[in-house]
C-alpha cells in the first residue's frame, strides 16, 4: 500500500493531515477515536450497569418488561437519527453549558477551547447514549446467569441486599467486563452520529470543548473525493487499522462473555445443596 | 403438440420483437460531481420526455469518483467541479474533453448576533478570516469595509466542509488567487488542511452549523443560502465593486473569461475581471472521451449536450445555478464537433 511504503509507522505519529501537499499523519484520528470512546465508556458504564442491576435485581416484576423494551429501543434508533438529534438538540444544550462555564475553570486543559457546542463533549455524550443499550443488555444477561445458589448462599450468610448484589457482581465480573468491552467496540466504530457533532477538525488535544476527528469520520467524509492514489491509500490504511482494532476488542469481549457459562440447576443439584445446608 | 409449437413460436416472435424494441432503448451511465446533481437530474428527466427511449443514469458520487470512473471507463461520461489535472488526463486511456455545463457560485454566509444586514467582504479579508488571523467580528479590518454596521465583539467561528467537495474547490481556488499566504500555506484541492474552524457535512451541514452557531461564518452554494434564508455577504471583485451573487453576476464572470478561454475549457473563473462579475464563480464540467468506443451512446450524448447548452439552460436559474454566456456556448458547440461519432 502506497501510504505504508511512504510513511511506515510515522503515519501514526504525525499529526499533519494535508491532502494538498500529500503529507498524511493519522495521529489526530487515532486520538479522537480512542478519546471519544473512552470518555463514552466512562459516562455510560455506571449508567448501563445501574440499569442492568436495577432490572435484574431490584425491579418490581411488572416494570421489568417495559424497562427492558425501552432500553433496547435505544439500540434500534439509526445512527444518523442520533446525529440529527445531536445537531439540533444536544449541541445547543452543550454550547449553553460551555458558554456558562465560569472563566476560572477554563484554565484547566480539559475545559479550555472554544465554546462551540460541537466537539469532543457532544460526541462522547452521544456515544455514551448509543452504547448504553449494548452494555446494559449484556450485563443483564450475565447477571441473570449467576447461579441462584450464590445469592441464596449470600442471604443465608446474613448479607444485606446490597452485599448480595455485590456478591453476584463479583461472580459475574468477567462477563461484565466483556459487556463493557462490547460497548467499547461499538463506540470505536461509530461513524455518522459522531461525525455530525464532533466538528471534524484533526487535532490532538485533551480539551473537551475543542472540535476533533475520528478514524471512522475521516473515512466517511473524505473517501468520496479522494482522487489521488496516496490519499486513497492513506484512508484505506486508517480503515484497516480501525477494522483490526474493533475486531480485537470485539473478539476479546465475546471470549469474556462466553466464559460465563450458564449454570443449569438440575433437581439433583438442588437436592444436594439442600442436603448440605441441612447437614451443616 | 400443435398448441405447444404455436406457443413456442409466439414466444420466439415476442422475444424477437421485444429485443428489437429493447435495442432502441439506450441507457447511458455517468457519474461525478454532487454540486450539479439537481440540474443534471432535471435535464435527464426533461431529455427523456423528448426522447423516451434514452435513459441517462447519473450517480453523484463526487468529482473524484467521477474522474476515477471515467478513467477506468466504467461509465460513459463523468462530471467534475474541478477540472482534471494534467497527470489525471495522462492517466486516461484516451483523450478526455471537458464541457462546461452550468455555473455555480459560493457565497459567504454568516450568523452574527443582533446583526441582520449585508456585510461587504474583500478577498483578502475572507482569506484572513479563514486563515484564523481575524478572530472577532468587531475587528477593524471588517469595520473598514462596513462603515455603517455595528458589529459585536463575538468570536468568529469558521465553518468549512468536513468532506472533499467541488464547493470547497471553488472557495479555496478563489482564496489562493487573492491571498498569497493562503496559496503557499493551504493550497487548492477538493479537501485541504484548514487552518481553523469546524467541519460540517455537505452544504446542508455547513448551512445548519452556521445558522446554529452565533458568530459563525461559512461558505455554501448560492442555492443553499437562498433556500435556508441565511444572510450572505457581497464580495469585492477584481474591478473593486462589491457584488452579491446572482444569476446575472455569475454569468458575467464567465462572460469576462470567455475572451481568454483555453481550447479545452479547463479554466478557473474565480476572481474574474469585469464590472458586474461575481468573483467566487465556477464552471462545472462534463467529461467525454474524444474518441468514444460506443458510437451509438456518443451520438446521443452529443445531442444531449447540444440540448443542454441551448434549451437546458433555462432550468438553471430556478435551481440556483447561472446559465452559460452565449460566447462560451458557441465555443463548446464548435468543440463538440471534434467528438468522433463514426
Amino acid at each position: 500500500m502506497l501510504s505504508i511504503e511512504k510513511f511506515g509507522f510515522s503515519f501514526w505519529r504525525g499529526d499533519n493531515w494535508d491532502p494538498v501537499s500529500g503529507d498524511f499523519g493519522a495521529l489526530p484520528f487515532l486520538w479522537g477515536t480512542l478519546y471519544s470512546s473512552i470518555l463514552a465508556l466512562a459516562i455510560s458504564t455506571p449508567v448501563a450497569l445501574g440499569i442492568a442491576i436495577f432490572i435484574s435485581e431490584l425491579c418490581p416484576s411488572g416494570l421489568r418488561a417495559p424497562l427492558v423494551f425501552l432500553t433496547e429501543l435505544l439500540a434500534a434508533i439509526p445512527s444518523i437519527v442520533y446525529g440529527l438529534w445531536g445537531i439540533f438538540v444536544l449541541v445547543p444544550v452543550v454550547r449553553s453549558f460551555e458558554v456558562a462555564l465560569p472563566d476560572s475553570l477554563r484554565e484547566i486543559p480539559i475545559f479550555s477551547g472554544p465554546p462551540l457546542g460541537v466537539g469532543m463533549l457532544s460526541a462522547a455524550l452521544i456515544l455514551a447514549v448509543m452504547v448504553i443499550p449494548y452494555t446494559s443488555s449484556v450485563a443483564r444477561e450475565v447477571l441473570k446467569s449467576v447461579p441462584i445458589a450464590q445469592r441464596e448462599g449470600a442471604y443465608a450468610l446474613g448479607a444485606t441486599r446490597f452485599e448480595a448484589i455485590s456478591a453476584a457482581l463479583y461472580y459475574a465480573r468477567t462477563g461484565i467486563v466483556g459487556a463493557i468491552m462490547l460497548g467499547f467496540g461499538r463506540a470505536l466504530g461509530e461513524t455518522m452520529a459522531v461525525t455530525m457533532v464532533i466538528g471534524n477538525t484533526p487535532q490532538v488535544t485533551t480539551s473537551l470543548f475543542a472540535p476533533q476527528h475520528t478514524m471512522a469520520a475521516v473515512i466517511a467524509n473524505q473517501f468520496r473525493e479522494a482522487a489521488d492514489e496516496l490519499y486513497l491509500h492513506a484512508l484505506i490504511e486508517i480503515g484497516l487499522v480501525l477494522f483490526v482494532v474493533t475486531l480485537i476488542v470485539n473478539a476479546l469481549s465475546r471470549l469474556l462473555i462466553w466464559s460465563m457459562k450458564p449454570h443449569r440447576q438440575t433437581a439433583k443439584a438442588r437436592a444436594t445443596v439442600v442436603k448440605n445446608v441441612a447437614a451443616a | 403438440m400443435k398448441t405447444t409449437k404455436a406457443l413456442w413460436a409466439a414466444l420466439a416472435l415476442a422475444s424477437v420483437l421485444g429485443a428489437s424494441v429493447a435495442a432502441q432503448n439506450v441507457q447511458i451511465n455517468g457519474a461525478g460531481a454532487t454540486f450539479p446533481n439537481p440540474i443534471y437530474s432535471k435535464w435527464f428527466d426533461e431529455y427523456r420526455k423528448l426522447h423516451p427511449n434514452v435513459a441517462i443514469n447519473y450517480q453523484s458520487i463526487g468529482s473524484g469518483g467521477g474522474i476515477r470512473q471515467i478513467t477506468n471507463q466504467t461509465v460513459f461520461f463523468g462530471a467534475t467541479d474541478g477540472p482534471m489535472t494534467n497527470e489525471q488526463l495522462q492517466a486516461a486511456p484516451g483523450k478526455i474533453m471537458h464541457f462546461p455545463t452550468v455555473l455555480g457560485a459560493d457565497v459567504p454566509v454568516y450568523n452574527i448576533p443582533n446583526f441582520k444586514g449585508e456585510l461587504k467582504f474583500s478577498g483578502a479579508l475572507l482569506a484572513d478570516i479563514f486563515l484564523g488571523k481575524v478572530t472577532k467580528w468587531n475587528d477593524p479590518a471588517i469595520a473598514k469595509l462596513n462603515a455603517g454596521a455595528t458589529l459585536p465583539a463575538t468570536n468568529i467561528t469558521v465553518v468549512h466542509r468536513a468532506e472533499g467537495s467541488g464547493t470547497t474547490y471553488i472557495w479555496v481556488d478563489y482564496l489562493s488567487k487573492v491571498s498569497p499566504e493562503w496559496k503557499t500555506r493551504v493550497g487548492v484541492n477538493t479537501a485541504v488542511k484548514w487552518p481553523t474552524g469546524v467541519g460540517g457535512q455537505g452544504n446542508e451541514g455547513v448551512a445548519g452549523l452556521v445558522s446554529q452557531t452565533p458568530g459563525a461564518i461559512g461558505y455554501v452554494e448560492l442555492i443553499y443560502a437562498l433556500q435556508n434564508k441565511i444572510s450572505y455577504g457581497s464580495v469585492q471583485n477584481m474591478a473593486g465593486d462589491f457584488v452579491m451573487a446572482s444569476e446575472q453576476s455569475v454569468t458575467a464572470a464567465a462572460a469576462a473569461a470567455a475572451g481568454q478561454m483555453p481550447a479545452d475549457f479547463r479554466v478557473s473563473i474565480t476572481n474574474a475581471p469585469g464590472k458586474g462579475a461575481y468573483p467566487i464563480s465556477s464552471f462545472t464540467w462534463l467529461l467525454l472521451y474524444e474518441n468514444p468506443k460506443d458510437k451509438n451512446q456518443a451520438k446521443i450524448m452529443v445531442d444531449f449536450v447540444k440540448w443542454a447548452l441551448a434549451d437546458g439552460q433555462k432550468f438553471a436559474g430556478p435551481l440556483g445555478y447561472a446559465p452559460l454566456p452565449a460566447e462560451v456556448v458557441k465555443l463548446e458547440l464548435a468543440a463538440l464537433q471534434r467528438i468522433k461519432l463514426s
